[in-house]
Order: C-alpha cells, then sequence, then structure tokens
C-alpha cells in the first residue's frame, strides 16, 4: 500500500499536515504538545536529549530537534502550531521562524509581510464600504 | 425563543492576545487595527447578546493528535483557558451553558451533524482572542460562551461547503430553543497567512477581500472553492476561514453590512472584522 496522493501535495513550499505526516511524526509532535506544560518546557532545557529520548523519535527528528532546524522539523513531520511551542517560548516570534524557512533575516522577512500593505488604501476604496477612522 | 442577534467574524490572532497583554493598542503598529474593532463593541453593546457562540480551531491545547473531532461542541458549564506554550497570559474562565449545549447537541445530531460532544474542554488562543477583542475591556465577561471548535490543523478538514450547511443547521438549533435568549455567533479565523514552509509569509490582500465580499453577499461562492483552492490562495493556515461560513450560514441569505474592517499585517496575517445582521 502507498500513501494516497494529493492535489496539495504540490504547493511550492508548503508542507500540508495531513494522515502520512500525522502518523510518521506522531512521537515528535508528542514531545512539542509536552511543551504546553511548563515543567516540561524546562526538563527538556536542562537536558534536551533525554529529553527527546522519552518520545520514541527518529534519529534525524532528534537531530533536528537538537540543532533547532525549523525547517528540517516540518520537513519530517512537525505540525507549525505544534512547532510553536519549542520556538515561542525560547524567544522566537513566528517572524522568526518564518525567515528561518526562508534562510533570510526576520528584518527582511518582516519586510516582505509589510509589502503587503502596499496600496492598501486603494484597493479598500476600491472594494467600498470599508471602516477606515 | 432564543434569537440570533447577528454574526461577527474577526481573526485569532495570538499576537493580538499579546498586544493586549502589553497594552500597545495605540501604539503605531496597532492602531488602526484595534481601532477597527471600536464599532463591534459598540454593536455588541447595543444588541446585548446573552451568549456568544465561537466558531474557531484548537491549536493543540485541548486536542492533541491522538482524537481529532472534526466538530466538537463545548457541553459545559465552565471552560478554562490555559497555558498553550504560547507564551500568552492565561485569562479567566468562561460561564457555559450547559443546557443549550446539549439542546444544540441533540438538534444538531438530530440534523445529521454527528457532532462530538465535550463536558471538559480547555480553550485556546482561537476562542480567547476573540473574547478578549470583543470584552477585554470590561472587568468580567459579560455573556456566556459556547466553543464549537473545527479542525483546520490535520488534514482532512471538513469542506467550506459542509461548514455553510453546519450554519444552516446552527440557526435551526438556535431557533427552536424554547428559552429567550439573545445569542451572537462569532466566525473567527484566518484570513490569509501561512506560518510554515518556504512559502511562510504567503497573504493574498485581493483574496482576503474577495472572500469578505463573498461572506457578506455571496457565501456560496466562498463555499464552492475546495480546500486546496484557498490553501493556494489563503496559505495553509488561512483555509481558517471557511469557519466564517458556519456562522454565515446561520444568517438570513442577505445581510445588512453593519461594519467591514480590513488591515494588514498583523503578525504574519490578514486580518479582517465583519458585523453582519439579518435583514429584515
Amino acid at each position: 500500500m502507498n500513501w494516497k496522493k494529493h492535489d496539495y501535495d504540490d504547493i511550492p513550499g508548503t508542507y500540508v499536515f495531513d494522515g502520512k505526516t500525522a502518523n510518521a511524526a506522531y512521537g515528535l509532535n508528542k514531545l512539542l504538545f509536552s511543551f504546553n506544560h511548563e515543567e516540561n518546557r524546562q526538563a527538556f532545557a536542562a537536558d534536551p536529549g533525554a529529553y527527546a529520548d522519552k518520545f520514541g523519535i527518529t534519529a534525524a527528528q532528534k537531530a533536528a530537534l537538537l540543532d533547532s532546524d525549523y525547517l528540517q522539523l516540518l520537513r519530517l513531520g512537525a505540525n507549525i502550531y505544534f512547532l510553536a511551542k519549542l520556538a515561542v517560548p525560547r524567544g522566537f516570534t513566528m517572524q522568526d521562524t518564518g525567515a528561518a524557512f526562508q534562510g533570510i533575516t526576520t528584518e527582511e522577512f518582516q519586510a516582505k509581510l509589510d509589502a503587503k500593505a502596499e496600496d492598501l488604501r486603494a484597493k479598500l476604496d476600491a472594494a467600498g464600504g470599508f471602516w477606515n477612522g | 425563543m432564543a434569537s440570533i442577534v447577528g454574526g461577527v467574524t474577526t481573526s485569532h490572532i495570538p499576537a493580538v492576545g499579546n498586544a493586549m497583554t502589553n497594552k500597545l493598542e495605540q501604539t503605531p503598529y496597532w492602531k488602526r487595527f484595534f481601532d477597527g474593532y471600536e464599532p463591534v463593541k459598540q454593536w455588541l453593546h447595543d444588541v446585548d447578546p446573552d451568549i456568544a457562540i465561537v466558531v474557531y480551531n484548537d491549536h493543540g491545547l485541548n486536542f492533541f493528535l491522538d482524537k481529532v473531532p472534526t466538530i466538537a461542541l463545548g457541553c459545559a458549564d465552565r471552560y478554562a483557558n490555559a497555558d498553550e506554550g504560547w507564551g500568552l497570559q492565561t485569562l479567566a474562565s468562561f460561564d457555559g451553558d450547559a443546557q443549550f449545549s446539549w439542546h444544540l447537541a441533540e438538534s444538531l445530531i438530530g440534523q445529521e451533524f454527528d457532532i462530538t460532544t465535550c463536558q471538559e474542554m480547555l480553550v485556546d488562543h482561537g476562542f480567547i482572542v476573540p473574547m478578549a477583542l470583543m470584552w477585554g475591556h470590561l472587568p468580567e465577561w459579560p455573556v456566556k460562551g459556547i466553543p464549537l471548535a473545527i479542525n483546520t490543523v490535520q488534514h482532512p478538514i471538513p469542506s467550506a461547503k459542509r461548514l455553510l450547511a453546519l450554519g444552516h443547521a446552527l440557526r435551526a438549533a438556535i431557533e427552536s430553543y424554547p428559552e429567550d435568549l439573545k445569542v451572537v455567533i462569532f466566525g473567527t479565523g484566518g484570513m490569509s497567512h501561512q506560518l510554515q514552509g518556504e512559502r511562510a509569509g504567503q497573504i493574498d490582500v485581493d483574496f482576503d477581500l474577495q472572500c469578505m465580499e463573498a461572506i457578506c453577499h455571496d457565501p456560496g461562492w466562498l463555499a464552492g472553492l475546495s480546500t486546496t483552492e484557498i490553501m493556494k490562495r489563503a496559505g495553509t493556515e488561512g483555509v481558517e476561514v471557511i469557519m466564517w461560513l458556519a456562522m454565515r450560514g446561520a444568517l438570513n441569505a442577505d445581510v445588512n453590512v453593519v461594519h467591514k474592517h480590513y488591515h494588514v499585517p498583523v503578525s504574519n496575517t490578514g486580518a479582517g472584522v465583519l458585523v453582519l445582521e439579518n435583514a429584515s
């Protein structure tokens, strides 16, 4: 049996979290989910390798985790919402992780976000009926 | 008899919660976003609802991947917020209304929406941020809250079309409750954003504005899009906008647009707000 192919598989730069991923990365996401609790975040910080070994993750997942390689963790099945539980408490914003995924600086990533506001007023005026203060 | 006073759509971006905690509402980055909620607060004050049904998705606080209900309804008298690992301040618990929830559950399942009922349910930023945006300025929550959690985290997720139909069923469920209750429905999440992958930062303002127009006047257009079509335009996390359809489906075919606001970027996201009332 093979995993079914989907029409979202070829969206560039995108890792849609589906059954195939959830199955391959169940332990990894369970580890990330454990970071809802401060005592677990502290236990991981104290000894990341030993903590990781409790969740039955693969060697590749463990290596990516210990390297804080967010893109590799994503490729190995981390769900972005669970990955945030690793990143945010360690001072990484979603702009930092976005920049890490693209291999650019956070300032460069933020500039790309800010560029989305270009012509906003004109677009809202064209669409009509928008509140604007 | 219970009645629907109207519907609100809003993003539920975690950074908004932190901005409120840190009182940044009037700083240059946030001012236009937050000012756009003042008319919503005024409208809520005027219509004075008793209960808010909040359609949202859990991001890994209440539900882990061991069990992922496609549609889950809170059926408790109390809902707590908790640490979700995102550095957000934990907010006060919410009162629910178990009798009303169980009526909704019976009605929805009777209409063949086979939902999951939850007697314990932690509510995360998807529920909390909208509530705080609407009423966080008041000393206590002036409404009861009912969480209606949709899986948008692990595919397969329900279709846009299905959530519009859920809204239709939700209306029948609400309006068949014998007690006089004023109900507001929040459709939360979105708009376009992608947090993950090399395509992180995807925002499509034109698509967002098209979605807002469709929610107002042509929900069938958005309901006709496939999950993949929406993700290609709005980003993988932007697919949350389908939850707006669950609110929209509970209103009349014709609505009055009381308020319409859009701001970008808010964190990594296009942020839209609508207040809709049934046209008489």
